[in-house]
């Protein structure tokens, strides 16, 4: 069964994929304006150490390491859920009902709504910042350290791709995709791409117990980095954190489940 | 010109139908600006050599920035797409106006109705409960406001611009977003400009981005003395004329070749 999902899914975006080459010359120019939105926020990061040398001790690899981690985690989510943000659409326009019809599961069919080229843009800066970031650092690659940090990738994915899931199950019962929430997801991004500790508690609080984001960054890239925490949680927690984030994107698809049977049509 | 004025208070007051987004764009930027300010906090309190421009102003600069977020040429006009997809843009062509002062017009009001919904609630949420410092003086406060009224001139000749550019393109949302990406790097919006390296100063003060976002905010900080305010002026008016003319010669370039879609 899982199986036969993997095949369905990657269908679904090979065809996807061709769609988008149809019309090149837009396709580059989004490419290069995401790129430019992106490698900015990293440019941004260069700049202020190039002013301030340090941020309450962290450094600018270990910053950067952080950033990579974070954005290559929403890269991936982002591009695997498109079809979540165009959600709220179909339930306004009844389209939803036709997926409903089809013998596969919706969040799958979701899923593999669209893989747009673009999204993967995100990943570039992200994947040039932690390769940047691990050079510098003189980072230990042991198999324990390239575990963890595939494992913090795919608890960050995860845990993006649970808030995306979320927030389009809001449109159940609203009939539009909430913009609020993209505080929680853009918000969280910007947020935990640097080092926790240096906000105030509260908010800190919010995303590491709330919004449980520190989790598949912060936490898991101390214990990478080796280094010790500023905020005192142990060893153990670091290398166990992430595993939080795939427990969330699990409770999503449970809500996402509530969602689907409560839908009412608006279709005629 | 009654024409024009028409058109800008009929689109201004559709605009402010849309309460909700606007709620929700508050609450966003409430947070953004929140965040952001705690990020330049923590800079501030790892250092203690001097900054071109002091914490608090950054402070202050941030929220100026929240607030008027929507002013800045970040989208072209949904509606003007969909007349030029359907082709629709016909109708637009046999009006008894200019064509490049009507799309200036709407974008006009594009870019003003949004940003004042949101501008208001926020500035005051950010001088009661963030502290946010008032202008340095009344002549401050001033030029801030004359510096303020060109930015969103040229933003919606910037906008014009872009809305132009779908004449060919159709999508147009390549070139907005290679466009927007310039605008938050070189106008301020990321990283405040006096904090960019030495070295790039002359690069940035020359383009014409900081007269969106950097030059009004300087004002009202008094960051640019007022007597300065002249110069830093005739730089927003001269990139604003040069917007309009680029606007207007691939308007009527477009408008020569120009196929309209549909039957």
């Amino acid at each position: 069964m899982l199986l036969d999902s993997l095949f369905v899914y990657r269908r679904f975006l090979a065809v996807s994929l061709r769609a988008q080459m149809q019309y090149k010359a837009s396709f580059l120019m989004q490419l290069g304006g995401r790129l430019i939105i992106t490698a900015g926020e990293f440019m941004a990061i260069l700049v202020l150490f190039d002013r301030f040398d340090t941020l309450l001790g962290w450094n600018v690899y270990q910053v950067a390491f952080i950033y990579g981690l974070v954005n290559i985690s929403f890269a991936v989510a982002d591009a695997m859920t498109t079809g979540f943000d165009m959600f709220g659409d179909m339930v306004k326009t009844g389209d939803f009902d036709r997926l409903l019809t089809r013998p596969r599961s919706t969040a799958l069919q979701l899923a593999g709504q669209e893989l747009t080229l673009r999204r993967i843009s995100r990943l570039t800066p992200g994947l040039v910042a932690l390769t940047w970031a691990a050079t510098n650092i003189d980072l230990n690659w042991s198999l324990g350290n390239v575990g963890l940090l595939v494992f913090s990738v795919t608890g960050g994915a995860s845990l993006f791709a649970g808030l995306i899931v979320l927030q389009a199950t809001l449109a159940f019962w609203t009939t539009e995709t909430l913009e609020i929430m993209n505080t929680l997801t853009y918000g969280g991004v910007e947020t935990t791409q640097y080092p926790i500790n240096i906000y105030r508690s509260w908010f800190r609080n919010f995303f590491t117990f709330g919004i449980p984001l520190a989790t598949v960054s912060y936490f898991p890239a101390l214990a990478i980095m080796g280094v010790s925490d500023p905020l005192g949680t142990p060893l153990w927690f670091q290398y166990a954190a992430p595993a939080i984030g795939i427990a969330f994107l699990v409770a999503s698809l449970q809500v996402w489940r509530i969602g689907v049977r409560h839908y009412l049509s608006t279709g005629s | 010109m009654i024409s024009y004025w028409a058109i800008v208070s009929a689109r201004f007051r559709s605009l402010l139908q849309y309460r909700s987004a606007a709620l929700a764009g508050l609450v966003t930027q409430v947070v953004w600006g929140m965040i952001r300010v705690m990020i330049f906090q923590a800079f501030y309190s790892s250092t203690k050599s001097d900054q071109p421009i002091s914490g608090s102003d950054v402070e202050t600069y941030i929220w100026l920035g929240q607030a008027f977020l929507a002013a800045l040429p970040w989208n072209i006009d949904s509606d003007l797409r969909s007349l030029i997809r359907s082709g629709g843009i016909g109708y637009e062509l046999i009006r008894p106006v200019d064509l490049y002062s009507y799309w200036l017009s709407r974008a006009l009001s594009w870019r003003t109705a949004p940003m004042l919904m949101r501008a208001i609630p926020l500035l005051i949420f950010a001088f009661v409960v963030m502290d946010m410092a008032t202008p340095v003086s009344l002549a401050a406060a001033a030029a801030f406001f004359a510096s303020m009224c060109a930015a969103i001139v040229l933003s919606s000749a910037i906008t014009t611009f872009l809305n132009v550019t779908m004449l060919w393109t159709i999508t147009g949302d390549g070139v907005t977003q290679m466009t927007f990406g310039m605008v938050l790097i070189f106008s301020g919006m990321l990283v405040p400009l006096p904090l960019y390296p030495d070295w790039s100063q002359p690069i940035i003060n020359a383009m014409p981005f900081r007269g969106l976002v950097d030059t009004p905010y300087r004002l009202y900080l008094g960051h640019i003395p007022v007597s300065e305010f002249p110069q830093h002026f005739a730089h927003q008016l001269a990139w604003i004329a040069a917007f309009v003319i680029a606007g207007r010669i691939a308007l009527s370039m477009a408008l020569r070749r120009v196929v309209v879609q549909g039957g």
